[in-house]
């Protein structure tokens, strides 16, 4: 880069310092993706079957779907926190098992659907 | 990829870059309440496409791809409500950025100074100022900013030669504050 532009460059490093995101952030973005995930199983828990009869009603247990599969992923932002008390403990957290029970019925939902 | 795999992946990916989100999001928006809701969508429509996005990545960088969502949801949080981007971070954010990033007290005068590029920046075309946030705020190269931006290499070091230039512009242009 030309001589001219070192100060202005060294002026815009210090003015755009990267700025630590808030305490409160990362437990409102955790929080979210287990609530997603919550949501999603229950919507898939609670759907009635018969209604997939109408083509209508396929988009919301597809999303459901869709959700709670990713909705596992998020959750890992959740396990990478508890990992180190749980290993700690020696067996799985209360949100290890959390997990599975989502994981379980996403399972369970995904199964029922596909039998009809 | 198993689902364990790719929890791990996605957990990677967050801790490394949320910091980046953040502070993309902070200089995109202007303050941080619009910063951190566009960090949690993003996030969020992160894990949504996580799994192709990592397929589809070829073992690049996933970086560009998190910022090019942010960027995407910022231009729709501008559309959608009607907004513009701040003319200028609030005077009372840019003091806490300048706080919290510069401490030392007896450096008023710098502060003054770099209070006047926040300003200046935040005068570039949209373009340039989101070039220059990821290259100085995120520290992101040539190519990681091409890809965020949809743009080609050569295009982008062009874009960012132009942004400095403007900005040594608007800096020389803009009178010291106090005086």
């Amino acid at each position: 880069m030309a001589q001219s532009t070192f100060d202005i460059e060294a002026l815009l490093r210090e003015a755009l310092s990267p700025i630590e995101p808030p305490e409160r952030l990362g437990t409102r973005v955790e929080t979210t993706l287990l609530n997603l995930s919550e949501a999603a199983a229950d919507e898939l828990e609670s759907w009635e079957l018969s209604a997939m009869r109408d083509p209508r009603n396929w988009v919301r247990p597809a999303v459901a779907v869709a959700v709670g599969g990713a909705a596992g992923t998020g959750l890992a932002v959740l396990r990478w926190r508890q990992a180190g008390k749980a290993r700690a403990r020696g067996r799985g957290s209360v949100l290890d098992r959390a997990v599975d029970d989502v994981a379980g019925a996403v399972r369970r939902g995904v199964e029922r659907l596909q039998d009809r | 990829m198993d689902k364990g795999e790719l929890d791990d992946r996605f957990s990677e990916l967050y801790r490394s870059h949320l910091r980046d989100v953040y502070s993309y999001a902070y200089y995109r928006v202007g303050n941080h309440h619009d910063a951190e809701d566009l960090t949690e969508q993003t996030f969020l429509q992160a894990y949504r496409h996580f799994e192709r996005a990592l397929r589809e990545s070829d073992g690049r960088p996933l970086r560009p791809w998190l910022i090019r969502i942010a960027h995407n949801l910022a231009a729709n949080h501008f559309r959608d409500r009607s907004r513009r981007p701040q003319t200028s971070i609030d005077d009372d954010e840019s003091t806490t950025v300048l706080r919290a990033t510069h401490t030392t007290e007896d450096l008023v005068e710098e502060r003054d100074e770099l209070a006047r590029i926040l300003a200046a920046v935040q005068d570039l075309p949209e373009d340039r100022r989101e070039a220059l946030i990821m290259r100085f705020a995120l520290g992101m190269d040539n190519r990681e900013i091409a890809r965020a931006m949809g743009r080609s290499d050569g295009a982008t070091k062009v874009l960012i030669h132009r942004a400095i230039k403007q900005l040594e512009g608007l800096v020389a242009t803009t009178p010291t504050p106090g005086t």
